[in-house]
């Protein structure tokens, strides 16, 4: 069984995650493999929605973050300004995991605009829950598909703040957590350099050579001193991701 | 006191234009049904708040009735963007909207503030984040003990709030149940506050004692509509019509298909559609 590259990326993204974490989930790629972690070596997890739902486990992968089985399977459910209030600004979450659609290599986040803000080309969808996320989390995960147009140099917009210019930048800011210590893409995993706080990347899927990353990434790429090969999907891990994404198909345009 | 009436009536009493208004409901119960009523009867230069605008501003902002979104979240949620926003905004068809874009936890926030009658949010947010430099209503303040840098915006305080919920008793009290999502501040925020419901039963005998019950003194109008809150969802009614919302990018992309479904399934109809929109969507209840 071969895996194509984003399901790589699901299932290296789901290894990062622990069975004793508190998740705050992202929609999208973030929701996949946070849902094949509790499926496979962490089901534990416990998995927090921005509508409320604290510990849920859902059958499928919900549509939007606040799809009723999300509620029906939580431990519990509440309030909107609760959750932000108590649960993410209290400092309850240890990871939170996000997705991107533009992304430097200090792992600032743009959701929100390309072109100028007032007067933009593209409007995006903006943030959501993500500027808190990305500050009251105790450390952020990032997954998304490498393209030239989504990993650039200079985002257009801090919709979240990463690592800022690198450095001490969070400190300077007063912001007290880790910031992004992980990016899994299709094609590699990437985590900060210690002192620079700039993505490099530590292990390369298998089958991936240095050339594909640096013609999907708009930025100069950076390696770790020692590059190792993402060990590749075990059957369980792939079969489990499988099954979740037909039963998810199924639910989603079924009606 | 809460006062049971028609929709139309409900709409017509407590919607004017220019009205600062509020249809709430985060991912569940959104107000479909009050909001279709509210384009039938053309209501005009609304500043409509909503922490994701959802198909439901996509189509109110598509009809030309806003000129200012405040806003958190401005996606169809699961499935891309909101083209007819994003139309407003980028090339001002069919008309121009101001916006006015925070967080979600700024407007979660926002709102709680306006429920407890403080003229302001305070919160550890925005840090390093651009929203606090593109919104001049975000700024900070400095804790009188700790000396942390906090920030500050402004609460919401709507005229009007729309919600949609699962069941009115006949007393005119209201029950939320599921994701609660913002429900409960929004109407104690706002001036007068509208609620379409699933049904009206005779009394709340055997509910949990902690369960979120508006009570009738907080409502001013019930409009008993079922499947009212089609394409979203009423947790133990019916599911999230997710084919729906993905199918609205495709009838959203295009000003004149959006056009034509506004006619044909808002302009043409009345509140009473809802209730077949939902049928196949009614799982068992347990």
């Amino acid at each position: 069984m071969t895996a194509s590259p984003s399901e790589m990326m699901t299932i290296a993204a789901a290894r990062a995650l622990k069975d004793e974490d508190v998740c705050f989930v992202g929609i999208g790629a973030p929701s996949a493999a946070c849902n094949l972690a509790r499926l496979t070596h962490s089901p534990g997890i416990t998995l927090i929605y921005e509508s409320g739902t604290i510990g849920t486990a859902p059958d499928v992968l919900p549509l939007s973050i606040g799809d009723g089985e999300l509620c029906e399977t939580a431990v519990t459910t509440v309030s909107v300004p609760e959750m932000f209030r108590y649960w993410l600004q209290g400092g309850r979450i240890s990871v939170g995991f996000l997705g991107a659609a533009q992304l430097d290599p200090f792992g600032n986040i743009n959701t929100t605009v390309i072109g100028d803000y007032h007067h933009p080309k593209v409007r995006l969808p903006g943030g959501g829950g993500a500027p808190e996320i990305a500050t009251s989390c105790g450390e952020i995960f990032i997954t998304m598909i490498q393209s030239k147009r989504g990993m650039v140099e200079k985002i257009d917009f801090f919709t979240s703040f990463g690592h800022g210019r690198g450095g001490n930048h969070r400190r300077e800011l007063g912001i007290t957590t880790k910031g992004p210590s992980l990016l899994v893409t299709d094609l590699a995993v990437w985590k900060p350099h210690a002192a620079t706080k700039a993505f490099e990347v530590v292990s390369l899927h298998p089958g991936v050579t240095r050339d594909q990353v640096e013609e999907t990434c708009s930025w100069r790429v950076r390696y770790a001193a020692d590059v190792g090969e993402t060990p590749p999907p075990t059957a369980l891990e792939l079969d489990t991701l499988r099954d979740l994404k037909a039963r998810t198909d199924k639910a989603h345009r079924g009606s | 006191m809460a006062k049971f009436q028609s929709l139309k009536d409900a709409l017509a009493e407590n919607l004017n234009d220019g009205d600062v208004a509020a249809f709430e409901g985060f991912t569940h119960l959104i107000p479909f049904a009050a909001a279709h009523e509210a384009i039938r009867q053309g209501f005009k230069n609304l500043t409509l708040i909503r922490m994701t605008p959802d198909l439901i501003y996509d189509q109110m902002v598509g009809m030309g009735m806003a000129k200012k979104l405040v806003f958190s979240y401005v996606g169809n949620p699961g499935a891309g963007l909101l083209l007819r926003v994003r139309d407003a905004i980028e090339k001002g068809w069919p008309n121009a909207v101001e916006i006015e874009e925070h967080s979600h936890a700024g407007m979660a926030n926002a709102y709680e503030a306006g429920a407890a009658g403080l003229p302001c949010a305070m919160f550890r947010g925005y840090k390093g984040a651009g929203l606090k430099e593109a919104n001049p209503n975000i700024r900070s303040l400095t804790c009188p003990f700790s000396g942390e840098e906090l920030a500050a915006i402004p609460a919401l305080k709507p005229d009007v709030t729309f919600i949609h919920a699962q069941k009115a008793n006949r007393d005119g009290d209201v029950l939320v149940e599921g994701i609660i999502g913002i429900q409960k501040e929004a109407v104690l925020a706002a001036r007068r506050a509208v609620v379409t419901v699933e049904e009206v039963v005779d009394d709340f005998a055997g509910l949990h004692p902690n369960a979120c019950v508006l009570p009738r003194w907080t409502v001013t109008a019930i409009a008993e509509v079922p499947g009212g809150a089609n394409p979203s969802y009423a947790h133990g009614y019916y599911g999230r019509d997710n084919a729906g919302y993905l199918k609205w990018n495709d009838i959203a992309a295009d000003r004149e298909r959006f056009s034509a479904w506004i006619e044909e399934n808002v302009l043409a109809v009345g509140p009473e559609v809802f209730a077949a929109r939902v049928a196949s969507l009614r799982k068992a209840r347990p």
